[in-house]
């Protein structure tokens, strides 16, 4: 696990003139993809692989697994959905409402869990994930089991109609490429440098004088900061929040997403998130609840015959 | 200012009722190579750990340089100037060489929790860095991949890494384990090298090692002190031959 991350990060510093082409044209592609794939899909698949990104900034460069983050993917959601829809905010505050809400939850999660590590440090984030998901299906303002409905999408800086679908889909690939670049811009950082550091060698880094905890919890903040700005975004795309997003099968999905799409990856996770979506979009009509047994599958396949995932193995092929 | 940097009174370790260290006195002079010898499970390490406080000790307390550092955390020990290294080469295997200094100058920078600055703010400390690898003789390998360079050189690397933090006290965790002849000579040299300035307390099993190094040896056995002195006086110590005689350490000693 650790070859492989280190691998994608010093592949960025040694090519990077190669990572910046692939940037570019995947933002290229991401300007025109609305004009010839169904924006509601694209913008649900950029929702997810944000999520998902997010997730891998805490299991891949941290090795922190958290099964807890549909707790912030959710709350975010209803916050946001509350501030659009009661408070009457513009959704570029709404989303950022979501995200300010995350990051406070992702603080105390992270101050509960952060001192243990491997399967504890995963069976606190989920036991607190649950409790949220409890108050999510009890407290009348979520809507409980109806979920949070109608949630208008409003007017952009009080400007620009979001129902337009075409304009929603490029609020989405702002919103996904700045929780992006934060992420980028987070592992290529000082900050980044010595989360590289803990990660490879952690009772190193305590002997240096680092305070790795508090590393951690920073970690932890943006990571659950920006899950939560996923989620607020999904929110004001389909205009509804729902019990699904708070709930553990949520916190399993962004797992498999990140595992499929490549583990400590830059694109892995939107790679993985697009696969996913789509099969439960292409399949769900099909075969019904098969498409769970049917990732189940997909999920046992990659971890036993491409461990490092598609964008992982990608890497590995193009430098043999 | 005391003549000793760190004076521990009655330190004790104790797992579920097993003493691994008891009642441990120990005053290490200020800018003395200190070597902490004795036979396998002596506590040698466990003594570092409760030093550096990776374990609380039981009972017991630390001074180091006049300040009581008991129940401090260890990181906090170490931004003290109270710096270890461990039994296993402690790099960060995938960084490279330079990145690996680097980690270890860059609290001085006070940037280490700035997550929106690029990485190139880090780029003021390579001429630092690169000073620091020529010390160790590791120039050549500065753009290396950490865990593809040979064992000796880790260990280098290690102390370049140690050295970065400038501390007044390093604490070697047999620096020599497991290198060759040609390695060790190469160590022995840097450790000399590095003591001018500041004190080293130092877990050796190679007795020449120690016998050419080191100012003052305190020996270890079942967790209590032995002996203590020069290294004349503690070889002729009939103790000291006593616990070594028959132990596999004697053994490891003379290779």
């Amino acid at each position: 696990m650790n070859t492989q991350a280190s691998h994608a990060s010093h592949g960025q510093l040694v090519k990077p003139t190669r990572s910046n082409t692939v940037f570019l044209v995947l933002f290229a592609l991401g300007l025109v993809a609305p004009f010839a794939v169904y924006p509601t899909f694209l913008m649900k698949a950029l929702c997810f692989g944000l999520f998902a990104s997010a997730f891998n900034l805490l299991l891949g460069y941290v090795g922190l697994l958290s099964f807890g983050h549909a707790a912030f993917l959710g709350v975010a959601g209803y916050v946001c959905g509350m501030m659009v829809r009661d408070a009457g905010v513009t959704p570029e505050l709404g989303i950022v409402a979501g995200t300010a809400a995350a990051a406070s939850l992702g603080w105390v999660f992270g101050k509960l869990a952060i001192r243990r590590t491997g399967i504890y440090f995963a069976m606190i984030t989920l036991a607190l994930a649950q409790m949220v998901f409890f108050l999510a299906l009890q407290m009348k303002a979520t809507g409980g089991e109806d979920g949070f409905q109608g949630v208008p999408r409003g007017h952009l800086f009080g400007l620009i109609d979001m129902n337009n679908n075409i304009a929603m889909y490029y609020l989405v690939f702002a919103v996904f490429c700045i929780g992006f670049f934060v992420i980028h811009r987070t592992i290529h950082s000082p900050f980044g440098q010595i989360l590289k550091a803990i990660r490879e060698n952690e009772p190193r880094a305590i002997s240096l004088g680092y305070d790795v905890d508090k590393f951690k919890l920073i970690a932890f903040v943006i990571s659950a900061a920006l899950a939560g700005m996923a989620g607020a975004t999904k929110t004001l795309v389909f205009q509804l929040a729902s019990l699904t997003d708070v709930h553990w099968h949520t916190s399993g999905e962004v797992v498999l997403m990140t595992l499929l799409g490549g583990l400590a990856t830059v694109f892995g996770p939107l790679a993985g998130a697009t696969v996913i979506v789509t099969l439960q979009n292409e399949l769900a009509d099909k075969v019904g609840s098969w498409v769970t047994v049917i990732m189940g599958v997909i999920f046992v396949l990659c971890v036993l015959m491409f461990r490092r995932g598609i964008v992982g193995e990608l890497q590995a092929l193009v430098k043999r | 200012m005391s003549d000793y940097i760190l004076e521990t009174t009655g330190l004790t370790k104790e797992f579920k009722g097993f003493a691994a260290v008891s009642d441990v006195n120990l005053n290490i002079r200020r800018g003395d190579i200190h070597a902490l010898i004795g036979p396998n499970g002596a506590g040698k390490t466990t003594v570092f750990n409760l030093l550096t406080k990776f374990l609380p000790p039981t009972r017991g307390c630390i001074l180091f340089q006049g300040q009581d550092i008991t129940h401090e955390a260890p990181a906090a020990t170490a931004r003290r100037g109270l710096v270890r290294s461990f039994q296993i080469s402690a790099t960060f295997p995938h960084l490279t060489v330079l990145e690996n200094v680097r980690i270890g100058l860059q609290r001085k920078l006070g940037t280490e929790f700035h997550f929106w600055k690029p990485e190139r703010t880090l780029d003021v400390l390579n001429s630092r860095a690169m000073e620091l690898l020529a010390d160790v003789d590791l120039t050549q390998f500065a753009g290396t991949i950490t865990s593809e360079m040979p064992y000796g050189r880790k260990r280098a690397l290690e102390i370049a890494t140690t050295l970065a933090l400038d501390p007044a006290m390093m604490l070697l965790d047999e620096p020599t384990q497991g290198m060759g002849q040609e390695d060790i000579a190469r160590v022995v040299d840097l450790i000399r090298k590095v003591s001018a300035n500041r004190t080293i307390v130092m877990v050796e099993h190679n007795l020449s090692v120690v016998a050419n190094l080191c100012d003052r040896i305190t020996v270890l056995q079942r967790g209590s002190v032995l002996a203590e002195g020069t290294y004349d006086e503690v070889s002729k110590n009939p103790q000291v031959l006593e616990a070594y005689v028959g132990s596999n350490d004697m053994n490891d000693a003379h290779h």
